[in-house]
């Protein structure tokens, strides 16, 4: 019994590090290849030691694409639609979990029929609203707006919106505070790992996103990190080493923020899955 | 802020959940239900004429007709019927090496298969079509050293199909697995205990035990892979630029083309509502294989 369960251990060790080294490959080779010179990462047989070439390729790449003034508005972007949709979410999730009133139902309804509908069937009117109609164009906001109503994140709040005692909110209540002081005094606080799971999933969502910024940011001092990359992978004659230093710097902050942050992370990816 | 007693308390609450719900609605409304419903009337629009002209026939008529159209729908099929079983199966074994207590150095494991989480699609697009480069890329190198043919990943057709595969399960297995995780935690143990003691095997055990009981959230996993990959763009996009000769064309990088390369606002609504169609129809089927013999 004992021998057969070593024997078990040791061959799932062995396959698990087998594919956990295969996974890591593209993080590592990204790493990799931002501080390999652009000779370097186009040289057969491929060399697997860290190169020199960090700063000349972060030459290279703002010499193709503003992208300190790119990161500003990936940062300012997904920092301001995380604060201002979070908050959306949770005073929505907060309504239709702790309040009773007519179209309750019906909201929540449409919030979880939401949750199926593609973005691509939105994508049409949005662009004729924003791009021509309001012409945002090219502003953090033209981002920002679209995404304010995140059916994933009202019906996630909702759901940990049940926990909160209603007890508590009736003292605070008797205790003669308004509705908005009993949100921001009583509610949010308690509901902070909720809040941030949230905040985690809509800023890696925004943080990300590609094809909605590709259509309404348009001029290169506009453009958001993944916009910019984006532009320099389809070019022929390209600088492979300044695009691994720009995705480098899309990404290994957040790696690093997993490590510390895998709790919240996973409680925002089985968001959906939870059940009532 | 006191309230005099004289006021009804009734009163002041009901009006509370309206205005807590008045940020999210109006959003809603601008930017879901009038999106959704104009969407579909452009899609009865011939928006190829000056002005634009009501032609309920125009837009769908091409539809049915544009090979390809049915081309990107036959690619979209293809790595939905391919991609996403095995990248389930693969998130299926996972989750149960993750709940074994055999398995040491989570944290290792953890960070390896969970990482790609945070990776946006394009920053890994950029990565895959490096590593996937036919002359210079290192997958090919390391099938060199095996002994194995190079392959010309991005410049054939199913090599691109294939790769675009592998990019989409390197990106998502992870987070699959991190849903069913929660869904084998859900499984009492008492039960496998009982099938020990009837001498059930483990392969026994994970047929008769763990397979039906996870079957609500392997369908729900399903349901979420097929939606993702209806809307697949970026990884087409940017790693194959949809070809060879569009064999890695998608529905919704048709959709980019016609809506925003050719302007064509009325054909790329109905496009999008083709995908939309589809999307409802595995959500329904969700709805209808998980509701029979749940008690949600």
């Amino acid at each position: 019994m004992r021998r057969t369960r070593l024997i078990q251990s040791v061959v799932l060790h062995l396959v698990m590090t087998l594919l956990a080294l295969a996974f890591l490959l593209p993080i590592f080779w990204m790493v990799l290849s931002a501080t390999k010179a652009n000779n370097a990462i186009l040289a057969v047989p491929p060399t697997f030691a860290f190169g020199d070439a960090l700063a000349a390729n972060w030459a290279d790449l703002t010499k193709d694409l503003p992208f300190l003034r790119i990161v500003a508005n990936s940062v300012g972007i997904a920092v301001t639609y995380t604060i201002v949709a979070t908050l959306v979410c949770a005073m929505g999730g907060y309504a239709l979990a702790k309040f009773r009133f007519r179209g309750q139902a019906a909201i929540f309804g449409v919030v979880l029929v939401a949750l199926t509908i593609p973005f691509e069937v939105r994508i049409i009117p949005q662009y004729i609203l924003i791009a021509r109609d309001l012409g945002l164009s090219n502003t953090w906001w033209a981002v920002i707006l679209p995404g304010l109503a995140n059916a994933l994140g009202i019906f996630f709040m909702r759901q940990n919106m049940l926990s909160v005692p209603s007890e508590l909110l009736e003292a605070a209540r008797i205790d003669g505070a308004t509705e908005w002081r009993i949100f921001q005094s009583v509610v949010l606080p308690i509901m902070q790992p909720a809040l941030a799971a949230v905040g985690i999933v809509l800023f890696l969502f925004q943080w990300n996103d590609f094809l909605w910024p590709l259509l309404v940011l348009t001029s290169r001092d506009a453009y958001t990190i993944p916009v910019g990359l984006g532009t320099l992978v389809g070019l022929t004659r390209v600088s492979w080493g300044g695009i691994m230093v720009g995705t480098a710097i899309a990404t290994v902050p957040f790696l690093v923020m997993f490590l510390f942050l895998q709790r919240y992370f996973v409680a925002g990816i089985t968001a959906g899955a939870v059940k009532d | 802020m006191t309230i005099s007693p004289t006021k009804p308390r009734r009163r002041r609450i009901a009006w509370a959940p309206y205005l807590f719900l008045a940020p999210f609605l109006t959003a809603f409304a601008v930017f879901w239900t009038w999106p959704i419903a104009y969407s579909l009337y452009l899609s009865f629009v011939n928006t190829r004429s000056r002005p634009w002209r009501f032609d309920p026939g125009f837009n769908w008529g091409r539809l049915v007709q544009d090979t390809t159209f049915w081309d990107a729908f036959g690619n979209t099929a293809l790595i939905l019927a391919v991609q996403v079983p095995v990248m389930l199966a693969l998130a299926v074994a996972l989750a149960m090496a993750f709940d074994s207590d055999l398995l040491r150095l989570k944290g290792f494991y953890r960070f390896a298969f969970f990482a790609p989480l945070v990776l946006g699609a394009v920053p890994y697009s950029a990565v895959f079509r490096l590593i996937f480069n036919a002359d210079f890329g290192i997958l090919n190198y390391g099938l060199s050293t095996l002994g194995l043919p190079s392959v010309r990943w991005l410049f054939e057709s199913t090599p691109a199909l294939v790769t675009i595969m592998i990019a989409l399960t390197w990106r998502w297995t992870g987070y699959n697995a991190i849903i069913l995780l929660s869904g084998l935690q859900s499984i009492p143990h008492a039960l496998y205990e009982a099938a020990r003691i009837d001498g059930a095997t483990a392969w026994q055990q994970f047929w008769g035990i763990t397979l039906p009981l996870l079957r609500p959230v392997l369908l729900f996993t399903f349901v979420l892979s097929t939606i993702g990959t209806l809307q697949l763009f970026t990884e087409p996009w940017l790693i194959t630029n949809t070809g060879p000769g569009g064999a890695t064309e998608t529905l919704v990088t048709y959709l980019y083309k016609q809506g925003f390369r050719n302007f064509n606002f009325g054909y790329a609504s109905a496009i999008a509502y083709t995908v939309a169609l589809f999307a409802a129809a595995f959500s329904l089927l969700q709805i209808r294989l998980v509701g029979g013999g749940s008690n949600r």
